[in-house]
């Protein structure tokens, strides 16, 4: 029971039951739309991109906690970041979740929180599918964001 | 008579005891994190007996070789098998003749053999396939590969709140251009059971054959398909206590005889050149290369099992599970059962208020119990009720009272975790 408290620590409830950032952008400059076929979830990512700088994030939809706190955290982490560090940030949040490979946390600040996701391997597409979405949403070639 | 003997228990056959069935399946002696394995994933797939197991394992042992094409004894070994396989599906299906037994990988490519063989040459941009909103994909998805290739259309049954199929509306769906009613024996995501002998008398009143889905009733339910009169029966093996990549069709043979090939290749011709190639008898027709011999073998021992037992047993014992779960589980705050037809089998479908049901599933998981979470290959019947998916327990002969109250304990200390 002990990995499941680490899985479902307060902070994921406290994005679950408050979700920061869950609303559409008036004026977004990238949008995508995300879904996992597994459960039926979908989600839908907005940036406002100014000058290479991510300046405003927003999200719609979400579905388990998991995935609903990852889309959270990640819209709150984003604010102010450049979007050529994007893709470094979804490698490390990936195989943090995955296990992949030892990754420094410190870089992801509070979305440490989900690194007990590793232990359940059914849920790494739960938290992924935000990710995802963003990756999309930053580059079309990625196509329509499918987390099978 | 056979299922009369199923009542009464099979010559030798001891009471019905879930604790000492389970002996039987190796599998339920698991662990899994550090618990004792509690599998509510019936619906998924069953748990096997050491009586397939032994089966398959025997085969590969002691008979393997081709089939239908050996002048050596292993071959003929393996054909006696398998035809004896065969006839345990006619017998236990209650078809009048193996020739009426068709072995496929499952449900899913019994429904794509009729749909592409018996159906698509009779379909036209006028006609129609009726379906029920209960279906799962595998009888959606066929259907709707026929009507985009032949302009036909695609009506559906709709349900109720409860989970019924809303019978007045078959009525009407059912017209002149019916080609085809394809419905479920019993709801995958949902357990209702269907009123088949209401729908199969409707249909055939107006020459509507129909197709019966079994996947989900084989193992649950005493089944007799010429006492139903239904036109195809199709099921899987895997959900039937028999190994996966086998199932069977049970189709009416003057529909078999009349019906093309499927797929062409070895054993299912009589003679070929390049000419003119003669196609074999009923079910040789149908079923083209080496097929899974081990699997019908163990499709096979894995429906004898479940006639030792008894089948009406096992709905009897099945029924006392979902009784006592729904009654457990009704009593839980929070708490909503999808599907509440007065006919079901023993599927209990349900959502916590606040959690989604993949939480429900790692939390129930972390303590041994396995469930299915989502919308179980029927996402229209979670559309119908505005819900990505449910958590769904489904029980098989070996399950306990003492396993439902364990998924009860799993569901408490979900909602204490999100409380």
């Amino acid at each position: 029971m002990n990995e499941l408290r680490e899985l479902y620590q307060q902070v994921i409830f406290d994005h679950y039951k408050r979700p920061r950032n869950r609303h559409a952008l008036d004026h977004a400059s990238h949008e995508a739309e995300g879904h996992n076929p597994l459960c039926g979830d979908n989600v839908k990512v907005y940036l406002q991109v100014e000058g290479g700088v991510i300046r405003d994030v927003g999200f719609e939809g979400g579905g388990c906690a998991i995935a609903t706190a990852s889309a959270s955290l990640m819209t709150e982490m984003l604010k102010g970041k450049r979007v050529e560090e994007v893709a470094h940030l979804f490698d490390e949040f990936h195989d943090m979740v995955t296990g992949e490979r030892p990754v420094d946390t410190a870089q992801l600040g509070k979305l440490e929180v989900l690194a007990g996701v590793r232990e359940f391997p059914a849920r790494v597409k739960c938290a992924t599918l935000a990710w995802h979405t963003l990756r999309a949403a930053l580059d079309p070639r990625h196509g329509r964001v499918s987390t099978e | 008579m056979k299922v009369d003997r199923e009542v009464v228990g099979a010559p030798g056959a001891v009471p019905f005891d879930a604790a000492r069935l389970r002996e039987d399946f190796p599998l339920l002696r698991e662990r899994v994190r550090g618990r004792p394995l509690v599998y509510l994933d019936n619906a998924a797939t069953t748990q096997k007996p050491e009586a397939v197991i032994e089966a398959i394992a025997s085969y590969y042992r002691h008979d393997n070789a081709n089939i239908h094409r050996g002048v050596h004894a292993l071959s003929q070994r393996a054909t006696d098998l398998y035809e004896a396989a065969r006839r345990t599906v006619q017998r236990f299906l209650g078809a009048a003749s193996p020739r009426e037994v068709v072995f496929v990988r499952g449900t899913t490519e019994a429904i794509n053999l009729v749909a592409q063989s018996f159906a698509r040459p009779r379909l036209g941009p006028e006609d129609d396939i009726v379906v029920s909103a209960l279906e799962h994909h595998s009888n959606i998805v066929p259907w709707q590969l026929v009507c985009a290739a032949t302009g036909a259309s695609l009506r559906v049954i709709p349900v109720d709140d409860a989970g019924e199929i809303e019978l007045g509306m078959l009525d009407k769906l059912v017209g002149p251009r019916t080609r085809l009613v394809a419905v479920t024996h019993v709801s995958n995501a949902i357990g209702t059971i269907l009123p088949l002998e209401r729908i199969i008398a409707l249909a055939h009143e107006r020459k509507v054959p129909v197709l019966v889905d079994g996947a989900q009733a084989v193992s649950h339910l005493p089944l007799d398909v010429a006492a139903l009169d239904c036109d195809f029966y199709a099921f899987s093996g895997h959900k039937v206590l028999g190994p996966t990549g086998i199932g069977a069709l049970y189709a009416k043979g003057r529909h078999l005889e009349a019906m093309p090939p499927y797929q062409g290749g070895g054993d299912m011709i009589r003679t070929v050149t390049f000419g003119k190639t003669d196609f074999a008898d009923v079910p040789a027709k149908f079923e083209a290369g080496t097929p899974n011999i081990a699997g019908a073998i163990g499709l096979g021992a894995a429906l004898e099992y479940v006639e030792r037992v008894g089948r009406a047993q096992i709905a009897r014992h099945e029924r006392d599970l979902l009784d006592y779960a729904t009654a457990r589980l009704a009593a839980i705050p929070g708490l909503r059962i999808y599907g509440t037809a007065r006919e079901k089998a023993a599927i209990v479908s349900f959502a916590l208020e606040g959690m989604h049901p993949h939480d429900v599933g790692t939390i129930l998981d972390a303590g041994g119990v396995a469930i299915r979470a989502g919308h179980h290959c029927a996402m229209p019947l979670m559309q119908r009720y505005g819900i990505p998916g449910t958590a769904r327990a489904s029980f098989a002969l070996y399950n306990t009272r003492e396993e439902i109250d364990a998924l009860v304990e799993g569901i408490e200390e979900a909602r204490r975790l999100f409380a």
